[in-house]
């Protein structure tokens, strides 16, 4: 029996009720659209050529036989780019940044993983398309690839770029390497950390590189007008963010580009950086037509933005009494084949649950021959979860100490300072590990042969960032609430109801509409646990200055001062006169005759963060004949500050732990000796179905988030943080083995055990 | 993917024209599952697809208890597991097709399409050669049968002609004191492809105590399924226990003759084709003494 628990503090009218989504409707009967419903007239479909090296020089490009093929309008390479017509003065500062990104999107001199744009089509079919790509002939010339932090870490290693210097904690260093940059967070004096310790254990872990997996490819279609408008539809968390980039690559003002986020099937920060948008873009200005590109399972597996592998140390030193007194931490993560790896919120995340007083954190960011990393839930906070859990986990089992009772001594809490800096205010750790405590799963005794539990905590920032929104009230009393955030996981509803919550009407008389980035203001990714947040916080303030404007209309009407009217859950009322009365739907029908409608808008950039905890509880069961494990039981508790819409809530947790077991269990890039993918569809890339989970229970611990008006603190991170080093330990508890490498599929559990 | 031409031929002679007249730019098709998933992806082409489901004849079931079961090659799995003499007599092959793909790719795939197919981790193919299986093939030059564990040739590659089509597979009728059992090993529990996969037949005497014979097969251990005579003879004559289930699975390990790829190396597959003749003997050897 699964069950759910909520534990509040405060209660609201709309805010923490189970409301139901606006889009349900749409979503279930297929009416949604989504990026490859866009029917355009004239529409062409394009197809993208890749590379099939994961390093090769590309010595030649003929694309002449796809030009004549019958049906094609238009082909590109990153000939057309702007990149190619720019100087190294032209650009000056921003050269690195632009060429990476332009050669991201089409490769010039070298293709840098399999799978790699070298040139696209644009034809009357999708048949067409595919048939035309096939004539376009390039000549390679093929260069060892470095596939692993390891291989590209050695000093003879194959190198990407020739022209990547080490940015070495702010230096840059004389030799070209595939390291793209160290940095390091100290706090305390190490040595004397590790000389009070009277435990010190030091391990080294390995994870493979894991893709979101979201369920709808990657799409785009652009017109470019022949007045320099650009038009781009696609599936995107951020349409804001691929304006920009667009802007950037195809050097077009900002201004003329237009993108019109579809509805969205899934993206866990995979669905952050523009891809095809500058590819259709470029075709159809090239044919004056209106493109579509799409990618197929296999190219988003190959050249989207899996999460990295990585190569971590973690040294703890431990007293006795099981406080942690020092913590060496060295963290090697793939970026992909350009720099950007999320090294640094993973070395940021790796101690954030612990006190720690000496500590020393190195992050060191490699470019391999893979498809670039993107962000994936959490971004780097699970690999450094992974690696600092379990070594607590070994740590607890030597000194025969209850791994909650361990981590509520050392628990981080308010005013605990950060590895990197910030200071806690107050956060739901404590509570959380309380909640497991008290929870019935991990009270009751696990028993059977080749079982174990596992225990993980987990931590993510939930940082703000710019959000907008605008509400028009309408004569029937409902408002039009306008924002830029793309509703991924429930966000119409959760935004919607802290409006209502605000204005103080009913949840179903708030009606959300996400827009285009024509039709609002800037808004960042709905991404990072921040959408509840911040355009949850836009909402409200733009709910406030819609109440100021009400209150004023009330007082023109009334013919009386602004600040003898007062608007108090959803009504205007005057202070002394309880004649003068009106409820907020009173008031919207009056609007348009006296002195016309009202919308309120507000941008925010919130400062602070969410900060937000989970500790997961797993039991697991291995075959000793096989080494496959089957999840027994899972629990996750979290705190989410206050949870707007519980069952969202539940489903981001219960979500991100499904995740989390794929990544332990079995997910994995699989590549042969030259770098070439061998698992790119779904069927070999192993994510759990629906017949390898149990359900997963929830607790959602409320301490409130003192930065946030309704308290929120973000989401939809943490629950992916704590999985994997709860089941590898789990694992490590049935077998007698420590687990150090993920995935601990069958295969390597059952070598680990012989 | 460029066109294609498409028939649906109502009479195997009509099929086998279609199919002669395009030779080996011709594909027979039955449930389509492994079919247009390879078409779609570049991994077949084709200029004739001649969809063989009109075919009575290959979408027949029937069973009779002196010649055993025959099944039409198009059939789909669901038919098989949803006929109640298959339930009854042929548990084997109930276990691989409830378990290929998932309820909706039983709803289409067949084990015609299975075997001629031809992959090396075919879960159906290890049971119908450990309960003594044969092709039934008619093609421009007549037909001929065909035993199931002579049928593939390597991987996606059998002993078909151009024109030929797989018409039916025969199945003895199951002796008495007889069971069958197949299992493969999956990382997951559903939608995957064995990594390893073991199929068992044994004849027990009336007291259910000795084996009179038994026939072994593996699934993803080699170029093509493998009939391990040897294991399943070595059975022969000798009385129920761990110590013959032991050396059975030593020789099927033996035949076993894997590679490493994404989805196992050779001495996770070898060791698993061991844990699984161990486990479809025991299942097998219970069917056989009515035990389940
Ligand atoms: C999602 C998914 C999951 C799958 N899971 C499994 C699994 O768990 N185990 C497994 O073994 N397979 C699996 N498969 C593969 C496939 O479903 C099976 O091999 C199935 O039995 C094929 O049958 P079919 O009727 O669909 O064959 P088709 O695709 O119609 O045909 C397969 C091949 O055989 C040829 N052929 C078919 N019938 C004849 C005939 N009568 N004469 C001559 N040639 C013929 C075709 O030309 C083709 O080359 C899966 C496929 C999918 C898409």
């Amino acid at each position: 029996m699964a069950s759910n628990i909520v534990l509040s503090e405060v209660e609201y009218n709309v805010v923490g009720k189970r409301h139901l989504r606006p889009d349900g409707v749409d979503k279930v009967t297929g009416r949604a659209q989504y990026g490859a419903d866009v029917q355009l007239t004239g529409l062409l479909q394009g197809k993208v050529l890749r590379s099939p090296h994961a390093h090769a020089r590309i010595k030649s490009i003929d694309t002449s036989a796809a030009e004549a093929y019958p049906g094609v309008h238009a082909v590109v390479t990153a000939a057309d780019l702007s990149f190619a017509s720019l100087s190294r003065e032209q650009l000056g500062g921003d050269y690195q940044r632009v060429k990476f990104a332009s050669n991201h999107v089409l490769a010039s001199e070298k293709a840098l993983f399999k799978g790699h744009p070298i040139a696209a089509v644009a034809a009357e079919s999708q048949h067409v398309a595919e048939e035309a790509v096939k004539l376009i002939k390039v000549e390679y010339e093929v260069l060892p690839p470095a596939m692993t932090v390891r291989q590209a870490m050695e000093p003879n290693a194959s190198l990407l770029h020739e022209d990547l210097f080490t940015s070495e904690l702010g230096e840059l260093s004389d030799k070209p390497s595939n390291v793209a940059s160290h940095m390091a967070f100290e706090t305390g004096d190490l040595e004397q950390g590790v000389q009070q310790a009277d435990v010190v254990l030091e391990r080294e872990f390995e994870t493979a590189s894991v893709h979101q997996g979201y369920i709808e490819p990657h799409n785009s279609t652009a017109f470019w007008n022949t007045d320099g408008q650009l038009n781009i539809w696609c599936s995107t968390q951020g349409p804001f963010v691929v304006r920009t980039s667009v802007a950037d690559i195809l050097r077009h003002p900002v201004s003329r580009v237009k993108v019109t986020p579809m509805e969205i099937g899934g993206g866990f920060g995979g669905k952050i950086t523009a891809y095809l948008e500058p590819i259709a873009a470029l075709l159809s200005r090239k044919s004056g037509r209106p493109v579509k590109v799409l990618m197929s399972r296999t190219e988003v597996f190959e050249a989207s933005g899996p999460a990295p592998g990585t190569w971590m140390k973690v040294k703890l030193g431990v007293t006795n009494e099981g406080k942690i007194t020092a913590a060496d931490i060295f963290l090697a993560f793939e970026a992909g084949a350009f720099p950007g790896s999320p090294v640094m919120q993973g070395a940021a995340c790796a101690l954030a649950c612990y006190d720690v007083p000496n500590a020393r954190i190195n992050g060191y960011d490699v470019v391999v021959n893979k498809p670039k990393t993107a962000a994936y839930r959490a971004p780097g906070s699970p690999q450094a979860a992974f690696a600092v859990e379990s070594v607590i986990d070994e740590i607890c089992e030597q000194m025969g100490m209850d791994p909650v009772e361990f981590r509520l001594r050392n628990a981080s809490r308010e005013g605990v300072r950060r590895v990197e800096g910030p200071v806690f205010r107050r956060i739901g750790l404590v509570e959380c590990l309380e909640a497991v405590r008290n929870h019935d799963h991990y009270k009751a005794p696990l028993e059977g042969p080749n079982r174990g539990r596992g225990v993980a905590a987990g931590f993510w920032f939930n940082r703000g960032f710019q959000s907008a929104v605008n509400i028009s009230v309408n004569p029937d009393g409902t408002v039009n609430l306008i924002e830029g955030s793309v509703d991924i996981g429930g966000s119409r509803a959760s935004i919607a109801q802290q409006a209502a919550e605000t204005l103080g009407i009913a949840y179903e008389d708030v009606k959300p509409t996400v827009v285009d980035t024509d039709s609002i203001g800037y808004t960042m990714v709905t991404g990072g646990s921040r959408t509840t947040f911040a355009t949850g916080w836009a909402a409200i303030e733009a709910a406030e200055d819609v109440k100021t404007q009400m209150v004023e209309r009330a007082a023109r009407i009334w013919d009386t001062p602004i600040e003898d009217v007062q608007y108090i859950d959803g009504v205007l009322s005057h202070k002394s006169d309880p004649e003068l009365r009106m409820t907020f739907r009173e008031l919207a029908r009056q609007l348009l005759g006296t002195g016309g409608g009202i919308t309120g808008a507000s941008n925010v950039d919130p400062s602070g963060e969410g900060n937000g905890f989970g500790v997961h509880i797993v039991d697991v069961e291995v075959d000793p004949d096989t080494g496959k494990t089957t999840i027994l039981r899972y629990t996750a508790v979290q705190d989410a500050g206050k949870a707007i819409h519980p069952s969202y809530v539940e489903g981001q947790m219960q979500g991100g732990v499904v995740q989390g077991i794929g990544w332990a269990l079995n997910e994995e890039y699989f590549f042969n000796d030259q770098g070439q993918m061998m698992n790119s569809s779904f069927l070999d890339y192993r994510m759990p179905t629906a017949l390898d989970l149990p359900m997963i229970d929830t607790v959602i611990v409320e301490v409130a988030n003192p930065g946030h008006p309704y308290g929120v603190r973000g989401v939809g991170e943490v629950p992916i943080v704590p999985p994997l080093a709860a089941i590898g330990s789990a694992i490590s508890h049935a077998v007698g083995q420590r687990i150090d490498r993920l995935p601990a599929n069958p295969g390597a559990v059952l070598e680990a055990m012989s | 993917m460029e066109a294609v031409e498409f028939t649906t031929p109502k009479t195997i002679d009509e099929a086998v024209q279609a199919m002669a007249s395009k030779g080996d730019r011709a594909r027979a098709l039955a449930g389509g599952t492994d079919l247009l998933v390879q078409l779609r992806g570049g991994r077949r082409s084709a200029d004739l697809v001649v969809d063989l489901k009109d075919v009575p004849e290959l979408n027949e079931i029937s069973y009779n208890a002196s010649s055993g079961l025959t099944i039409g090659a198009a059939t789909p799995c669901y038919r098989l597991y949803a006929d109640a003499n298959v339930a009854a007599n042929y548990p084997g092959l109930v276990d691989s097709a409830s378990l290929i793909g998932s309820i909706q790719i039983q709803g289409r795939a067949s084990l015609g399409g299975n075997l001629c197919n031809s992959a090396p981790s075919a879960d159906a193919i290890p049971p119908m050669i450990a309960l003594g299986s044969v092709a039934n093939v008619v093609g421009p030059n007549g037909s001929r049968q065909i035993p199931v564990e002579d049928f593939c040739t390597g991987p996606g590659r059998n002993v078909l002609e151009p024109g030929e089509i797989l018409v039916s597979i025969n199945v003895p009728a199951p002796p008495a004191n007889s069971g069958a059992s197949y299992l493969r090993f999956i990382p997951r529990n559903e939608m995957d492809i064995a990594v390893a996969g073991v199929g068992s037949a044994v004849v027990l005497d009336g007291s259910g105590q000795n084996f009179v014979s038994a026939r072994i097969s593996l699934a993803s251990v080699a170029p093509t399924p493998v009939f391990c005579k040897a294991a399943g003879d070595s059975l022969a004559g000798k009385a129920v226990s761990d110590e013959a289930i032991e050396e059975a699975a030593r020789l099927a390990m033996e035949d076993a003759k894997p590679i490493t790829d994404m989805r196992g190396t050779i001495r996770q597959r070898i060791h698993l084709v061991g844990v699984l003749t161990r486990r479809t003997l025991n299942i097998a050897i219970q069917r056989a003494r009515g035990e389940e």
